[in-house]
């Protein structure tokens, strides 16, 4: 288990970090917690010739908002966004996501941004950081652009990150007061989604004045379930309105088969989970 | 002053090795480091099976740091085949079974060239500079299809993919009746299919070997259960004379059966070091280890049961295939015999018949894993006494009371001609009923039927024995076992009165440092930390037959008592010739010889000093209480237990929640109760593992798919419930502690009481059977009358997914 050899630059500023990709060119890799990259690297499944380690940069890590984001630092932990006052309080579904990340050591190793980065579609942080509507910043040698998470994921493992680009931050819209729930199904505390569902609710006397759903693994990237969303929006935040919006959960996925379940089993998941989802958000 | 000394024995003293152990600061095999050290890597073929048309290593052998690359062909000669101790029929197959593939590979993960360099970094870069040419030959995987007569061949030379059929017939050994009949005149006759998976014993500390050949000894340390057995294979295998051979099993991290091999990578290590002068060290990685350290289970159990309306079993037949993977390794062919005497389990059986086909595929080789053979027997006569209660209507409980041997029976001769010296059936279920709260749980599980629940309840039985405490020697000679099944043991009295014990069991996990210190406290009455254990090195601890089965407090303390037996009787003589008395006024209590009736005495320290100096000893005494013995058992253990489990069954999801489990296990007498209680809840864990998690899984081309534990599930803590655990104790009459193993028993009750539990919860919705692992999936497509098809290949982890996402 010893990877490949690679030279190791580690930067402490986003454009040292940055120019370091330029300079190795297509062969770079970033190295955040390291909790996906370790693995691959160590099954040498991957032979990067530079690591760049961005652990030292101190522009990346940290959490703080603007009037209308909270703003999470690329490198901030699992551990630290979970137990953040701005995300609990403006995109608390964010923080019940990342709870269920992994187990404690790796929440203090891997970090938000890695984890989209990564764009694992079994990984927790994609759906909710779609839903929610969160903006990639992203640095690259021609500056600074953003990326709204619907265009960010691009497939399996791969999102719009140029290999010469650096995720720096991800602004989330502050959803101040919405009802949130992640509901994770793994057959293992430790495990990766099977399905996941995560809601977010505006509920203002009695009625769901807005909804955003988001789904884990029921397609090569997140998706959001529009069809549910729009079953609740307007409606009374009741048992029935919730278990009909919840029966609209599969459309429009492609979910995947493996050992773990098939394309069928998946959907039926998504429905059970989000009509779940929604109800342990109403009543929490 | 006669203080009462408590006894040691039935203290639950804190095990005194574990500080250093979960540490690591200590002498794991990958800790050890020698003066001019090298290490080798392992070139593992990714095809199941091939050809091998060519390997050129000639880049590999200019890289930086290398000092040899060497492929199958270079160590034909001196290789040999690696050893099978089990040839369970005179005309079993057992194809040659290289270290390193010479022309063909028969399994992924085989090995085929190996490198040796200063830094395993530089060992592993030069594997990717070999380039190996493969011609694939057809892949077999499954075993039915094996069989079948126009099937692929996994060895050409041997004409078939059977290795041996295996047949105990109770008609033909005149145990018992004939099954055909039993089953033609059945009232009620239930036939059954189940699939024991493959598992991967998983132990925490990867193999790891190091061999030094610079001094008169080659001295090979591996982390392996079996040291002494080791030493006498590569003896036999490569030809070295055994006394030029030490084995060191220094602190071993875990085994389950998976350590009990004799493994390429050992004889591998040694062959290197011999040829290049030098000590070369190997570990493997964790991907190593779950794709080529030998794998357990992988069965295919064909069952017909026959019985009396009123529930009485009149016969029980048995078919089984058996997966051996692509070569037979040290025991492989005898797992599934070794469960050959325990489907009749518990029961008063009287027609009894099992035969067993052996398999070769193209997978690594199975053999054993903790149970090995019992878990599979448990599983199938636990299962079937669940259905044939669902066909009879009668509760799943009182079948089996109808069954079972009652106390007052023993010792009962079985079906299989096994004589249970002892056991109490009754009484460990009664008390595991109670702490169930059986009855409340069955009317909340009618309550939830009536209600149409989302979540059913079902409540699961377990009333399992085993045969353990491996093994009386001559049954062993009897199943053509190559070897006994004795233990040995010794005990040094040191000058200053501390005691050195030797074992030939060989700990990898088990606590035997703090068990056999209680136990040689209370025989010689020393205080419990004079005493030292001293195991798993061929140079001090001789004599062995290391650890597995079960075995070690069984027979191996069971030699360590004689030792003391024969200290004890040395020492009185020389009391008696110091105290100036006869040795029949001797009293020995507590460590003193006290003269009876008199306040004279001697401890047993005063007499080791006294001896040390030899200056007055009786005439023709040798200056020694050093004692050694060797154990056989006259019989097996026999261990028994009831396991109730009750599952709630998400119907919506297929999710299984264990919600309670209890387990009274009567072990015997019990040496130290927070070491059993430690072996119960990890043995647990793993019986549940199987019925719920772990899996190996191989895709159409003999991958291991599930090769890291992102994919190959094992619960933690957080996935299993808080077990309530009990104990009964009625002491086995074979062994004079009274003790039976118990290192298995947890996984061998565990598996078929959670299968019970689920299939009992959704019973009622039409389902008879669930395949392990019961996945989420598979529950709810049963429930669903769906199959589950999980033959896609690919594990569905999220590391799984990373291999098939970036590579
Ligand atoms: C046993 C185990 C269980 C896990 N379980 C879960 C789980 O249940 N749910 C879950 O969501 N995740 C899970 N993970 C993954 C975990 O959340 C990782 O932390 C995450 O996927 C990657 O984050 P990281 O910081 O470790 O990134 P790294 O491993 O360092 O990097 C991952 C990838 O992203 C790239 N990258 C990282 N940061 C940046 C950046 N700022 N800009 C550009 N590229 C970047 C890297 O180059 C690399 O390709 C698990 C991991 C393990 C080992």
């Amino acid at each position: 288990m010893i990877p490949s050899a690679f030279d190791y630059a580690r930067p402490s500023t986003v454009e040292e970090a940055v120019q370091a990709l330029v300079d190795a060119g297509e062969d770079a890799k970033v190295l955040a917690g390291g909790q996906s990259l370790l693995p691959v690297l160590r099954m040498r499944l991957a032979a990067p010739t530079v690591v760049v380690d961005i652990g030292r940069v101190p522009e990346l890590r940290g959490i703080t908002e603007d009037a209308d984001n909270v703003v999470i630092g690329a490198m901030t932990t699992h551990y630290d966004v979970a137990r953040d006052h701005l995300v609990q309080d403006h995109a608390s579904l964010i923080a019940r996501a990342t709870e269920t990340v992994a187990d404690p050591q790796i929440r203090h190793r891997g970090t938000f941004g890695g984890s989209l980065a990564h764009a694992d579609p079994a990984g927790d942080l994609l759906a909710p950081a779609l839903a929610l509507g969160a903006v990639m910043v992203v640095a690259g040698p021609n500056g600074r652009r953003e990326v709204p998470a619907s265009e960010f994921f691009v497939d399996y493992f791969t999102t719009t990150l140029a290999a010469d680009e650096l995720l720096v931050a991800v602004k989330v819209p502050k959803h101040t007061g919405w009802l949130s729930h992640y509901e994770k199904f793994n057959r293992v505390a430790q495990a990766w989604s099977i399905v996941a569902v995560g809601v977010s609710l505006r509920v203002s006397g009695g009625q769901i004045a807005d909804a955003r759903v988001g789904l884990t693994n029921m397609a090569s990237v997140p998706v959001r379930a529009v069809g549910v969303e729009q079953a609740l929006i307007g409606q009374p935040a009741g048992a029935d309105v919730l278990r009909a919006a919840a029966e609209h959960a599969a459309e429009g996925t492609s979910p995947g088969s493996d050992g773990n379940g098939d394309a069928a089993y998946r959907s039926q998941l998504a429905k059970v989970l989000t009509g779940r989802a929604l109800s342990m958000a109403v009543g929490g | 002053m006669t203080a009462t000394v408590e006894p040691e024995v039935g203290k639950s003293r804190r095990r005194k090795e574990d500080a250093r152990l979960i540490t690591g600061r200590t002498r794991w095999t990958d800790n050890i480091a020698l003066p001019g050290m090298l290490h080798m890597a392992i070139l593992r073929s990714p095809a199941a099976h091939a050809r091998i048309a060519a390997i050129d290593t000639s880049a590999a052998k200019g890289m930086s740091g290398v000092l040899a690359v060497v492929t199958g062909a270079d160590l034909a000669e001196e290789q040999g085949s690696l050893p099978c101790a089990w040839a369970i029929t005179p005309d079993m197959k057992n194809p040659p079974h290289p270290a390193l593939a010479v022309d063909t590979v028969h399994y992924a993960g085989e090995a085929v060239a190996v490198v040796v360099a200063r830094s395993s970094a530089e060992a592993q870069d030069a594997l990717e500079a070999i380039d190996v040419d493969y011609d694939d030959l057809p892949v077999v995987l499954d075993m039915e299809a094996a069989i079948a007569d126009d099937a692929p061949l996994v060895h050409e030379s041997l004409g078939t993919n059977k290795n041996a059929l295996w047949v105990f017939d109770s008609a033909e050994a005149g145990t018992g009746g004939s099954v055909d009949e039993a089953i033609a005149a059945g009232e009620v006759v239930i036939e059954r299919k189940y699939r024991q998976q493959r598992l991967i014993p998983a132990f925490m500390e990867p193999r790891s070997v190091l061999c030094d050949p610079t001094g008169e000894q080659f001295t090979l340390w591996s982390a392996t259960q079996i040291p002494h057995i080791l030493r006498l294979m590569l003896a036999l295998t490569l030809g070295v004379p055994e006394h030029k051979i030490r084995v060191i099993a220094p602190d071993v991290g875990g085994g389950f059966g998976g350590k009990l091999q004799v493994t390429p990578e050992e004889l591998l290590v040694f062959l290197l070091a011999r040829r290049l002068g030098k000590p070369v060290k190997y570990t493997e990685t964790r991907s190593e280890a779950m794709a080529t350290a030998h794998h357990g289970r992988d069965q295919i159990q064909r069952l017909t049961l026959s019985a009396r309306r009123d529930g009485t079993i009149t016969g029980l037949k048995v078919d089984l295939l058996a997966d051996m993977g692509a070569y037979l390794s040290l025991v492989t062919p005898g797992i599934p015999i070794l469960g050959a005497f325990m489907y009749n389990a518990i029961y008063k059986i009287p027609a009894y018949r099992f035969s067993c086909t052996n398999v070769f595929t193209n997978k690594v080789m199975t053999d054993a894993y903790r149970g090995a053979g019992r878990p599979e027997a448990t599983f199938a006569i636990e299962r079937l006494m669940d259905e044939l209660a669902a066909e009879l209507e009668l509760d799943p409980m009182e079948v089996r009371e109808r069954n079972w041997i009652r106390h007052e029976e023993f010792p009962f001769t079985t079906v299989c001609g096994l004589t249970y010296d002892s056991g109490n059936y009754e009484a460990a279920t009664d008390k595991a009923k109670e702490l169930f709260d059986y009855d409340g749980l069955r009317r909340e599980q009618l309550e939830r039927r009536e209600r149409g629940d989302a979540v059913q309840l079902g409540v699961g039985i377990s009333t399992f024995t085993e045969m353990c405490g491996l093994a009386p020697s001559r049954v062993l000679g009897s199943l053509s076992y190559g070897a006994g099944g004795w233990e040995h043991a010794a005990i040094r009295m040191l000058p200053s009165g501390k005691v050195e014990v030797v074992t030939g069991s060989s700990p990898h996990g088990q606590g035997h440092e703090t068990a056999w210190s209680q136990i040689v406290a209370d025989q010689l009455g020393v205080p419990f930390e004079d005493v030292e254990v001293l195991h798993g090195d061929t140079q001090s601890s001789h004599k062995g037959m290391d650890t597995y089965g079960s075995r070690s407090l069984t027979v191996g303390a069971i030699a360590v008592v004689k030792a003391a037996d024969k200290v004890i009787a040395k020492a009185r003589r020389i009391a008696a010739h110091m105290l100036e008395c006869g040795e029949d006024d001797l009293d020995f209590a507590g460590g003193r010889f006290t003269v009876r009736g008199t306040d004279k005495g001697a401890g047993i320290g005063d007499i080791a000093l006294a001896v040390f100096a030899a200056h007055d000893l009786p005439d023709g005494v040798e200056p020694s209480l050093d004692s050694e013995a060797t154990f056989d058992p006259e019989n097996f253990s026999f261990p028994h237990g009831t396991h109730l489990c009750a599952t709630e069954v998400d119907t919506e999801t297929g999710r299984v929640t264990i919600r309670k489990y209890v387990c009274v296990d009567d072990v015997g007498k019990v040496v130290n109760p927070l070491i059993v209680e430690g072996q119960v809840h990890g043995g647990l864990a793993q019986g549940i593992a199987q019925a719920l998690f772990e899996e190996a899984v191989h895709d159409e081309n003999g991958t291991l798919t599930t090769g890291t534990f992102a994919d190959y599930l094992l619960p933690s803590a957080a996935d299993l419930p808080s077990f309530v655990t009990d104990r009964t104790e009625t002491p086995s009459t074979t062994n004079p502690l009274g003790v039976k193993g118990v290192g298995e028993a947890g996984t061998i009750a565990s598996t078929p009481a959670v299968v019970n539990a689920i299939v009992d919860a959704v019973r009622h919705l039409g389902v008879d059977d669930i395949e392990m692992p019961c996945t989420p999936f598979r529950v709810w497509s049963a429930i669903h009358g769906r199959t589950a098809d999980t033959s896609g290949g690919q594990a569905g982890g999220g590391l799984g997914s990373i291999q098939g996402g970036l590579q």
